[in-house]
């Protein structure tokens, strides 16, 4: 073991040293310092995506939110119906920021709250009829959703309705796709389980239903974008500069169209991997499309993985990638020669979701800034696998951090900026940390592609370089 | 006030004998009230002399939700001044009827239908307690005594014992007790001997054996309990017997249920085994 593992590693120990024997025990399996060669073996394999210890205050969500919020939730023409009690409806209200085009009420419906808000009656007597009643309704409200989505919130799992029974009598009568989602909040560990389910859903009921008129060797589905800010028109450009034509879009901005058709695709290109290789190994197995994995935030990984893309096509795309890298180049050289000097040699500090904890790492080191704390709420093995490459040696991991850890790494490791949910925005600003809300970029974005690394420096430099922070007494360490 | 439940297998007869017993203790000067806690709410019929009652769920679907009922909708007064209650429930296959039972009780709670005067409220429960609905009747200090009708048929027994190791668990925590089996004879041999081993097993007593009589069905079919339709008859006096036990029962105990091995060797003891042998 190097000895700066063996440092981080230390630092760790003292982190968990106040919690209870079983407790201790128990998160150090989900903390590890870094080791980006592999070679100090188990000794820096996080442990992730198992249950959370009670009393520990989790920042996770539950499969509902993994499947309403995140996968579901930006197809702009489907109605998304959060089938139980008003709450998961009410506080899952409007969206992660995932923008669409579109005249909401009346073609899209993203920001829209739908409930068949439960009553005690409904639960002892059972839902089905209501749901049906729902249905019919949002047909006549609303002649031009393409569909309804069922989100199931945990009474409906444990009563035991048969909502896939009133989806396929829906769907006849009101000729459009009604789809079931049985993303009860109980089920799994974290959101994570949720967007596995919404994959299936899609996958067994719309996905090939629909065709192609006409095809191109370019097609390609952009897959793990959800468009918070704009993401995913910003990519959306890229691709189409390369001359590949994007099919579809899973999920920001998409529509039920595109789920269906996604099978005509020659490549899928996955973003965020969490929430969707999913779908994209079904399609592997099904239809033969092979899927490529990409990172379109900061321009080294932009331009690496314009490439890769490029590598799957023939030599006049190619050629374009090439020609569109040089074309933007200068300008991403602009943005770097504006903001490195003010940033450079910053620490940052991050705890968010699906992707991110690896993919940012690039367009902070394109500014200068170092990564020197990491992690996911929900990840997998397969996550951290592809997050060790990416960081320095003796950088911190959490799995599934707890708010007192992640404050306490704070203290110790004095991070210039530190990124993570609206949970924890507050509790830093306390602390007089500077900090960007990075699940919806802090009512802010894109930050993917070539349209979003600009605005992506501009936060970051009027976050870090606020003159706020000065007025703000920062406690010193202990 | 004291409050009892009735458990035990699904057509057993719990309805029957209790609502004979009811109509026993209420001829002895009791008040008392029934409160069904069965989706099929069938549980006061023969008190009401009507086919069901309005339930508290069917009401409450009706008018929207359980707040917008009155307590005189749904609690009504029978044969003897006995007072009557239904939960109701869902139609088989959907929704929660555990769900239905906890707030049928809770309204009835708050609505104060529990009155001072009352002597005796009977919980008759669905056959198996198979979920915490139906534990609701014993559980947070409503009934603290329990009878299970059985007979020596074994599925009852076996009933009876699931249903002790229930008891059990609300024993433990919440001071409820098993008050005694009663047989409600189905003519299977040695019964008799069978309930009171099975009984003593248990570490309770087989409280009182009803023997089987037509008569019971005859007074059903008329909607009327035996001490109704014939108070002179044999079979009333039975019943009037039971209600007498119980009100004056004093022995209450938690039950020490069986393995499924013991329970066995308790029916090979008294019933099959024998039975071969003379066949053969």
């Amino acid at each position: 073991m190097s000895s700066v593992i063996e440092k981080t590693q230390k630092m760790i120990d003292e982190v968990l040293e106040v919690y209870p024997e079983r407790t201790k025990k128990f998160r150090a399996k989900h903390i590890k310092p870094n080791d980006p060669t592999g070679e100090c073996g188990s000794g820096c394999m996080v442990k992730s995506n198992v249950k959370s210890r009670p009393g520990v205050m989790t920042i996770r969500g539950c499969a509902y939110a993994g499947s309403k919020g995140v996968v579901w939730g930006p197809v702009k023409d489907v109605v998304h119906v959060s089938h139980g009690p008003v709450g998961c409806g009410q506080y899952s209200w409007w969206s992660r920021r995932n923008y669409y085009n579109g005249i909401t009420g009346i073609d899209s419906f993203g920001t829209m709250h739908i409930t068949s808000d439960f009553q005690e009656r409904d639960i002892v007597f059972g839902g089905d009829k209501r749901l049906e009643q729902l249905c019919r309704e949002i047909k006549e409200l609303f002649p031009l959703a393409k569909g309804i989505s069922i989100q199931s919130e945990c009474p409906i799992g444990l009563i035991g309705d048969d909502i896939e029974a009133v989806a396929k009598k829906m769907t006849k009568e009101l000729g459009i796709p009604v789809v079931p989602v049985r993303c009860e909040g109980f089920r799994g560990v974290s959101q994570s389980l949720g967007h596995h389910i919404a994959n299936d859903s899609i996958r067994d009921h719309l996905l090939g239903k629909g065709d192609l008129e006409k095809s191109t060797p370019y097609d390609v589905a952009l897959i793990g974008d959800y468009n918070i800010g704009g993401d995913a028109w910003a990519t959306r450009k890229i691709l189409e500069e390369m001359g590949l034509r994007v099919i579809a879009h899973w999920t920001g901005d998409g529509t039920i169209n595109e789920l269906s058709i996604t099978q005509k695709a020659k490549l899928n290109l996955i973003h965020c991997y969490r929430s969707m290789n999913y779908i994209c190994r079904h399609m592997e197995e099904t239809y033969g499309i092979p899927w490529v994995e990409y990172n379109f935030f900061g321009p080294t990984k932009i331009y690496q993985s314009i490439r890769k893309i490029a590598s799957y096509f023939d030599d006049r795309i190619k050629e374009k990638a090439e020609a569109l890298i040089e074309k933007y180049k200068p300008m991403m050289d602009r943005v770097i020669e504006q903001y490195r000097p003010r940033l450079e040699g910053k620490t940052v500090m991050l705890y968010v979701g699906g992707l991110r904890p690896r993919h940012i790492v690039g367009a902070y080191e394109d500014l200068g800034m170092e990564v020197i704390a990491t992690g996911y709420e929900f990840g997998h093995n397969d996550d951290y696998k592809r997050t060790y490459p990416e960081l320095k040696e003796g950088t911190v991991i959490y799995d599934d951090a707890t708010p007192y850890e992640l404050e306490e790494f704070t203290k110790r490791l004095r991070p210039d900026l530190v990124g993570s949910g609206i949970k924890e925005k507050y509790a830093y600003h306390k602390m007089g940390v500077p900090f960007r809300q990075m699940h919806s970029w802090d009512y802010s974005g894109p930050y993917h592609g070539f349209d979003g690394f600009p605005v992506f420096a501009r936060d970051m430099d009027m976050t870090v370089n606020n003159p706020t922070w000065r007025l703000i007494r920062r406690k010193k360490p202990n | 006030m004291r409050q009892i439940a009735i458990y035990g297998k699904g057509g057993i007869g719990k309805s029957t004998t209790t609502q004979n017993t009811v109509a026993a203790l209420a001829e002895a000067g009791y008040k008392c009230m029934i409160v069904g806690c069965d989706p099929k709410a069938d549980a006061t019929r023969l008190i009401l002399h009507k086919k069901a009652q309005a339930t508290v769920m069917d009401m409450a679907r009706e008018r929207g939700s359980v707040e917008d009922l009155e307590i005189d909708e749904v609690l009504l007064e029978g044969f003897n001044g006995i007072k009557c209650a239904e939960s109701g429930g869902p139609e088989p296959g959907v929704g929660c009827a555990g769900r239905g039972v906890i707030t049928a009780i809770n309204f009835l709670e708050e609505n104060g239908a529990y009155t001072e005067d009352l002597d005796f409220v009977f919980y008759d429960v669905l056959g198996d307690v198979v979920c915490g609905g139906f534990a609701m009747p014993i559980r947070e200090g409503k009934a603290k005594e329990i009878y299970i009708v059985t007979s020596g048929e074994m599925m009852a027994m076996y009933a009876a014992n699931n249903i002790a190791r229930g008891i059990l668990k609300y024993a433990q925590s919440g001071g409820v007790r098993l008050g005694g089996l009663i047989c409600n004879s189905r003519k299977v041999d040695r019964e008799y001997e069978l309930i009171s081993a099975l009984a003593e097993r248990l570490g309770t007593q087989m409280i009182h054996f009803i023997p089987r009589d037509n008569q019971v069905q005859r007074a059903e079919l008329r909607r009327m309990t035996v001490l109704e339709y014939s108070p002179d008859h044999p079979q009333a006096d039975e019943y009037r017997a039971l209600a007498k036990k119980i009100a004056e029962n004093e022995n209450l105990v938690i039950p020490t249920p069986l393995t499924m091995d013991e329970l066995e060797q308790l029916l090979m003891e008294f019933g099959i085994l024998e039975g071969e042998e003379v066949e053969a």
